[in-house]
């Protein structure tokens, strides 16, 4: 390597409020006009940045002990049941929890109004919420019922932990069948009559970083609007290569990662419940991670553009359904952003599930973070697993 | 005589009639159009306010050329705090009321093209698109 720089110096330069910053979307540019080793030269660190809704999330809570004390054995946050089979006062709440009353799709396609990624949003927005639980009593802990309104603020714990969000890549939905269907990548007309993708392309954090050189168990990052990090690989983490028949490797294909940070000092603005019609509640999460440029190869990858960057077409109204393969290509996230691909010959709508601007706008957070010398890398204690042999 | 507000909706082989002036001609109404859009495939929308005592009429004369009539009671707004620019619902506007400006990617909304159709109140997944009445 020509260019070589350790997490230290990169930390002792960001103290001395000299580090260089640029986003994932800036860094192309540059690296345009000045090379790859020119670039890798000058910049420290690049920013990432995700907005979208992310299921396999939830929280960690510990309301307290109530007086006299109680073994909570079952547990809802307005009305959504959360997981209290952990401890006496400690609960998860998923994101994708209904209420019992939800009448879900019952009247086809079911609207999901309210569920638990929407508690998670209004307990960060400090709004108040209904705690109800049960419990069948015992010697040391005789309470049996239990309700009572809580804040963010007034109970001792809400920690975030999300086994898997933050996906490396993700499908570009169509619909090939003759009706409309109703999924977790929005509502997608009949004769693949549009698409729908959903990363943020060139700011997405681990396709800027395909090979897992820098993300790891301790990596730093911005979660929900504050910081969090990364705790180990995501559920169903099979970091490899989407392929294409002409141009062989294409791109970060199936990587994901768990995360975990202190909700008390996350922010509404980026954790929103969603409710997907047809299909469920979730919670749309904004994470953004630093990549440092440890040396001009880690700048390469973290300098793709959305020209270089794809998203494999799926068919939602069957292949995917069903768990057949099929081969429907590629679409460059550059294609993606025009708003137009071609599926089968046909000229088809892409809009995206995830927001661009708000990833801009995390990727521009984290960045003046740094700056200020506010926030530091966090060196990974051990990386993730990368893709195998076979697949490099 | 207050105005009335109506939504009317017509086929590819109404769009060329002249349904205005025969509104305006023979059942004296006074038409002002608020909005109006025709897709590719020649269907449209129109929005207008109707004044005159032959309302009723002329709301008949519509219908009989195949129009769908509708009244106008509500209106379609987009909370700002709300919308996270994501663009789910710019697939679904049938009069581009809702759409992505380029390259930004920012979703913006142009209530003056909006025919309150209400796909973006059903589809948008953090329910930033609100039915005012
Ligand atoms: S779907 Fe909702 S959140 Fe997304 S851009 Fe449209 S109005 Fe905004
Ligand atoms: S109601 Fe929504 S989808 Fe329908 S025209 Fe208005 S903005 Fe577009």
């Amino acid at each position: 390597m020509i260019v070589e720089r350790t997490y230290k110096e990169i930390n002792e330069r960001i103290k001395a409020g000299k580090a260089v910053v640029l986003t994932a979307e800036e860094v192309i540019g540059k690296v345009k006009e000045k090379g790859i080793i020119q670039t890798a030269k000058e910049v420290d660190v690049v920013t990432t940045g995700t907005f979208g809704p992310m299921c396999s999330s939830g929280l960690f809570l510990n309301f307290g002990h109530t007086k006299p004390r109680m073994r909570m054995s079952k547990v809802w946050l307005n009305e959504i049941p959360a997981y209290a089979g952990i401890a006496a006062v400690d609960a998860f709440l998923g994101a994708t929890e209904l209420s019992e009353q939800d009448p879900c799709n019952t009247n086809y396609p079911g609207e999901f109004r309210y569920g638990g990624g929407h508690v998670i949003e209004d307990l960060v927005a400090r709004k108040t919420v209904k705690l109800r639980a049960t419990s069948y009593g015992t010697d040391c802990y005789p309470r049996r019922e239990y309700e009572k309104d809580i804040t963010l603020d007034s109970i001792n714990e809400a920690i975030l932990f999300n086994p898997r969000n933050c996906y490396q890549n993700y499908s570009c939905a169509i619909n090939t069948t003759e009706k409309t269907i109703h999924t977790y990548m929005g509502t997608l007309k009949p004769h693949i009559g549009n698409a729908s993708y959903s990363t943020s392309g060139q700011l997405s954090p681990l396709l800027k970083d395909p090979y897992f050189k820098t993300i790891g168990v301790g990596t730093r990052i911005f979660l929900g609007g504050g910081t969090g990090y990364v705790v180990w690989n995501g559920t169903q983490h099979f970091p490899g290569f989407l392929k294409d028949k002409e141009s062989g490797k294409l791109t970060g294909a199936g990587g994901t990662l768990a995360v975990l940070g202190d909700l008390k000092q996350m922010n509404a603005r980026w954790l929103r419940g969603v409710s997907m019609r047809g299909y469920g509640a979730s919670l749309a999460v904004g994470i953004g991670l630093p990549i440092p440029i440890l040396n001009e190869e880690v700048l390469e990858y973290a300098a793709k553009s959305d020209e270089e960057l794809y998203a494999p077409i799926v068919d939602y109204g069957d292949a995917y359904p069903n768990l057949r393969s099929e081969d429907l290509g590629c679409a460059s996230y550059a294609q993606l952003k025009k708003g137009s691909i071609k599926v089968k010959g046909k000229d088809v709508p892409a809009t995206p599930m995830s927001s661009y601007p708000r990833a801009v706008e995390i990727a521009g957070t984290l960045k003046k973070w740094i700056q200020k010398g506010d926030f530091l890398l966090g060196e990974p204690t051990q990386l993730l697993p990368g893709p195998g042999e076979n697949d490099c | 005589m207050a105005p009335k507000k109506i939504v009317l909706r017509f086929a590819a082989d109404t769009s060329d009639k002249p349904i205005i002036y025969h509104l305006a001609k023979e059942y004296d109404l006074m038409v002002n159009i608020l909005k109006a859009s025709i897709n590719p495939h020649k269907e449209g929308t129109m929005v207008m306010e109707l004044t005159g005592s032959r309302y009723e009429e002329g709301i008949e004369f519509l219908r009989q050329q195949g129009i769908t009539v509708h009244p106008l009671t509500q209106e379609v707004v987009r909370n700002e705090d709300r919308c996270t620019h994501c663009g789910a619902c710019t697939a679904h506007c049938p009069t581009n009321a809702l759409y992505i400006e380029r390259p930004s990617m920012e979703v913006k909304f142009n209530g003056d093209e909006c025919i309150v159709c209400l796909m973006c109140v059903d589809v948008c997944p953090v329910h930033a698109m609100e039915v005012k009445i």
